[in-house]
């Protein structure tokens, strides 16, 4: 599981029947320090990108947790459909000791 | 062709020691993570030195900060709530007393 930030939306018209009604996002990973720190967006040298399903109703420029792989399968409104990284939660707080 | 760095990373990866470095507060979740501690971990190898990056783990054995533990990755990672089906990753299956450790190098 990742903590990652909500930068951007998708909208695609063709695609696999099952994904119909979800809502995809473009999410940046973020590290516990970035997010402890409270930074506001990513910093510009990252590049790395990923389109999360999401499955709480999180918006732009919060902050979530991201689950890849076949457990992003198991999130409440992705069962049995193709999906690789889904957003399970939205992150109030991080605390590093 | 089958990509062999993405064969070690598996199976680097699919259990690993790590230390519990801190926690992540989130009131909006998916409703099977209700209830659950989600903390960071950083992984270490078996000497305790960090390798790697952090990231988040869910609780199954009530682990707590500074604590040694080990993770399992993947599908498999929802199994201590099994029949749940919990959407996590990485879980904390266990809390490390101690890992015994044989020098490679003088054999």
């Amino acid at each position: 599981m990742l903590l990652a930030k909500v930068v951007g939306t998708v909208v695609a018209t063709r695609k696999d029947p099952r994904l119909e009604g979800q809502k995809l996002l473009i999410v940046m990973p973020l590290t516990p320090e970035e997010v402890e720190r409270g930074q506001k967006s990513p910093s510009a040298a990252k590049t790395n990108y990923l389109v999360a399903v999401d499955t709480v109703d999180a918006g732009y420029r919060e902050t979530v947790m991201i689950v890849q792989g076949s457990s992003a399968r198991l999130a409440s409104t992705c069962k049995d459909i193709p999906v690789d990284a889904a957003i399970v939660g939205i992150v109030d707080t991080v605390t590093l000791k | 062709m089958l990509n062999s760095s993405f064969i070690i990373y598996r199976l680097v990866e699919v259990m690993f020691l790590a230390r519990v470095v801190g926690n992540v507060v989130a009131t909006i979740k998916d409703p099977q993570l209700a209830g659950k501690k989600i903390l960071v971990v950083q992984p270490v190898d078996s000497a305790g030195r960090h390798h790697g990056s952090k990231l988040l783990a869910l609780d199954s054995v009530g682990a707590g900060a500074g604590e040694t533990v080990y993770c399992c990755r993947g599908r498999e990672a929802s199994f201590p709530w099994w029949p749940d089906e919990v959407p996590t990753e990485t879980t904390i299956v266990a809390i490390v007393d101690r890992v015994n450790r044989a020098n490679v190098n003088d054999e």
